[in-house]
């Protein structure tokens, strides 16, 4: 699973939804794989606006990145930066969590993650 | 502004003009249809130039080509003279230029002395470039339109014949690339190519968008809409569509490998649309679906049919039930209306303002047993196409996300809830399939 694909989903129960703790799952014993993807600046500057940033930038730390920037960068900065542009690429597309657990700080749930394929189906009690 | 003449294929006619309309919104070309019938393929439109035409209607995939139209009439010596009067400033340009040309009758035949007979008529064009039937710098086409079983009627001659020069092919060939009998990984309800890719482009798929998929299955939509260059999502309640079976595992991202598309693969995972774990941000430029409508594939949700049930979590020898590796959890017959409600509140939220939504729906060919098609006041209902079956039709309905300062905001007539729990008692799509659609309903 993609850190973008991270910084689209929060707990899948409906009353941790609302809750702002519910957001970003927290990676727990994750093991980090890289795919080798072709640059996309067209698609990375699109998507960057649908990104969390504050969330983006948490969850990278707790993957071992660098820290981002307190800002998002503009589409004007990332044109500008082209190693900016590549260390994007790499956090959001390139990188993948293949094995571990995603915790919802809220309820504390854990999503597990097999083979890149996470798995968001939830136990009789919580739906 | 000059016109063309697109060329259709005689297939799926009710999905032309939405497909061809998709496509000059996504490429933003002004076009005008001047004549169009859907019983027959071909179509006049008025287009800003020949490149805006190519644009147009390369990735197409129900457009054989488009032409420029040099001239139409109701028999071959009214073309010659509209041809004359149409476009003689024309013909200079292509004096030199190698070219050929080709015939091509719509219920009809000619025999190819008739077609070189035909051919030569336009001798006045005074083209002096070698013929090259293989790689001519020029193809001309003369397009005629026959009256249906005309032959038996005794008719011998076309309706009306047009003179086009041709401009651009489609992207018809992808349907044998993408072909489901040579796709590694597919499931008994995978969309066949042709039309994954028609949806792909009614949906706007295009390089740098996010597409998502919420019935993944083997990925059809997906890989249609990485095909036109989007990032595709996927998701499934049914995990074992996603990872494949087995040890050597055929799965969801091997179409992606097989196919040289996994720079265009955004991610897979496992979960119910009805208890999704994306969050509520306006995520996706395209939302495409087939969902399961309980015939082949029944349609379920997560929850216990008997709401009472499993309120706790179960917990033996100190382990809680739900965290063991072989845990499934419990899932119920959902019924089919209410999920496309769920679908359209869902793209009301995830869509991008002008994202699409397309989604597949069954409906009997019985007036009295149709499925109405489902309104949401944030999504314009873009385009309605239908699949005729013998007793039922499968529809691609599209949607549009209007952006929130033009929405008008009315109250949403609140549906009559199916009652029951069983698969039957909910979708009265299902019960009539089974039933043959006789007294379904009554």
């Amino acid at each position: 699973m993609k850190v973008l694909t991270l910084n689209f989903l929060t707990c899948a129960v409906k009353a941790c939804k609302t809750t702002s703790a519910s957001f970003p799952l927290v990676p727990k014993e994750c093991e980090l794989v890289s795919d080798t993807i072709a640059p996309n600046p067209t698609l990375l500057t699109n998507l960057l606006p649908r990104v969390d940033w504050p969330a983006l930038g948490s969850i990278a730390v707790a993957l071992g990145f660098p820290s981002l920037s307190p800002l998002p960068p503009t589409p004007a900065d990332l044109e500008n930066d082209t190693k900016m542009m590549a260390d994007l690429h790499t956090l959001l597309l390139e990188t993948q969590i293949s094995e571990g657990s995603l915790v919802c700080a809220n309820c504390g749930h854990e999503y597990k993650v097999k083979e890149g394929i996470a798995n968001f189906l939830l136990p009789n009690h919580l739906v | 502004m000059m016109e063309y003449m697109i060329r259709f294929t005689q297939v799926h006619e009710t999905f032309r003009v939405p497909e061809i309309k998709a496509l000059a919104v996504l490429r933003g070309i002004d076009m005008e249809i001047l004549s169009y019938s859907p019983s027959s393929p071909f179509c006049v439109v008025k287009l800003p130039s020949a490149e805006a035409a190519a644009q147009l209607v390369k990735r197409s995939i129900l457009v054989k080509a488009a032409y420029e139209l040099w001239g139409s009439g109701s028999s071959y010596e009214d073309l010659h003279d509209n041809v004359r009067g149409h476009s003689e400033h024309l013909w200079p340009l292509y004096k030199k230029n190698t070219f050929r040309f080709s015939v091509d009758s719509f219920q009809g035949t000619r025999s190819t002395t008739e077609q070189k007979k035909l051919i030569e008529g336009f001798r006045f064009l005074g083209f002096e470039g070698p013929i090259r039937m293989k790689g001519a710098e020029q193809e001309f086409c003369l397009l005629e339109e026959w009256q249906f079983n005309c032959a038996k009627l005794g008719v011998y001659e076309p309706q009306s014949v047009h003179l086009g020069r041709f401009i651009c092919g489609s992207d018809r060939d992808s349907i044998n690339k993408y072909d489901l009998k040579k796709r590694k990984y597919i499931c008994t309800t995978s969309m066949d190519a042709e039309l994954a890719l028609i949806t792909a482009n009614i949906t706007l798929a295009d390089t740098g968008k996010l597409f998502y998929d919420p019935f993944v299955g083997s990925g059809s939509f997906p890989v249609a809409c990485a095909h036109f260059g989007a990032l595709a999502f996927g998701s499934d309640i049914d995990g074992r569509s996603i990872r494949g079976k087995g040890k050597s595992k055929p799965n969801l991202l091997s179409n992606f490998v097989q196919y040289g598309i996994t720079d265009q693969f955004g991610d897979s995972f496992v979960a119910d649309l009805t208890n999704t774990p994306l969050r509520k941000a306006r995520l996706f430029d395209g939302i495409v679906c087939d969902p399961p409508y309980g015939v082949r594939e029944g349609l379920k949700v997560l929850g216990s049919r008997d709401p009472t049930k499993g309120k706790e979590p179960i917990i033996r020898d100190g382990i809680a039930h739900h965290q063991m590796d072989s845990y499934v959890p419990p899932k119920k017959p959902y019924s089919f209306l209410a999920m496309l409600d769920d679908i359209l509140e869902f793209a009301s939220v995830s869509l991008v303002d002008n994202g699409r939504l397309s989604f597949w729906m069954p409906t009997s060919n019985d007036e009295d047993q149709e499925i109405k098609v489902p309104e949401h006041p944030c999504l314009e209902i873009v385009s309605i196409c239908t699949q005729d079956f013998n007793r039922w039709s499968r529809k691609l309905i599209t949607y549009r996300r209007i952006p929130d300062s033009k929405v008008v905001h009315t109250v949403r007539e609140e549906r009559v809830k199916e009652n029951g729990v069983s698969a039957d008692d909910l979708n009265p799509f299902r019960k009539g399939y089974f039933k043959g659609f006789k007294a379904a309903f009554r």
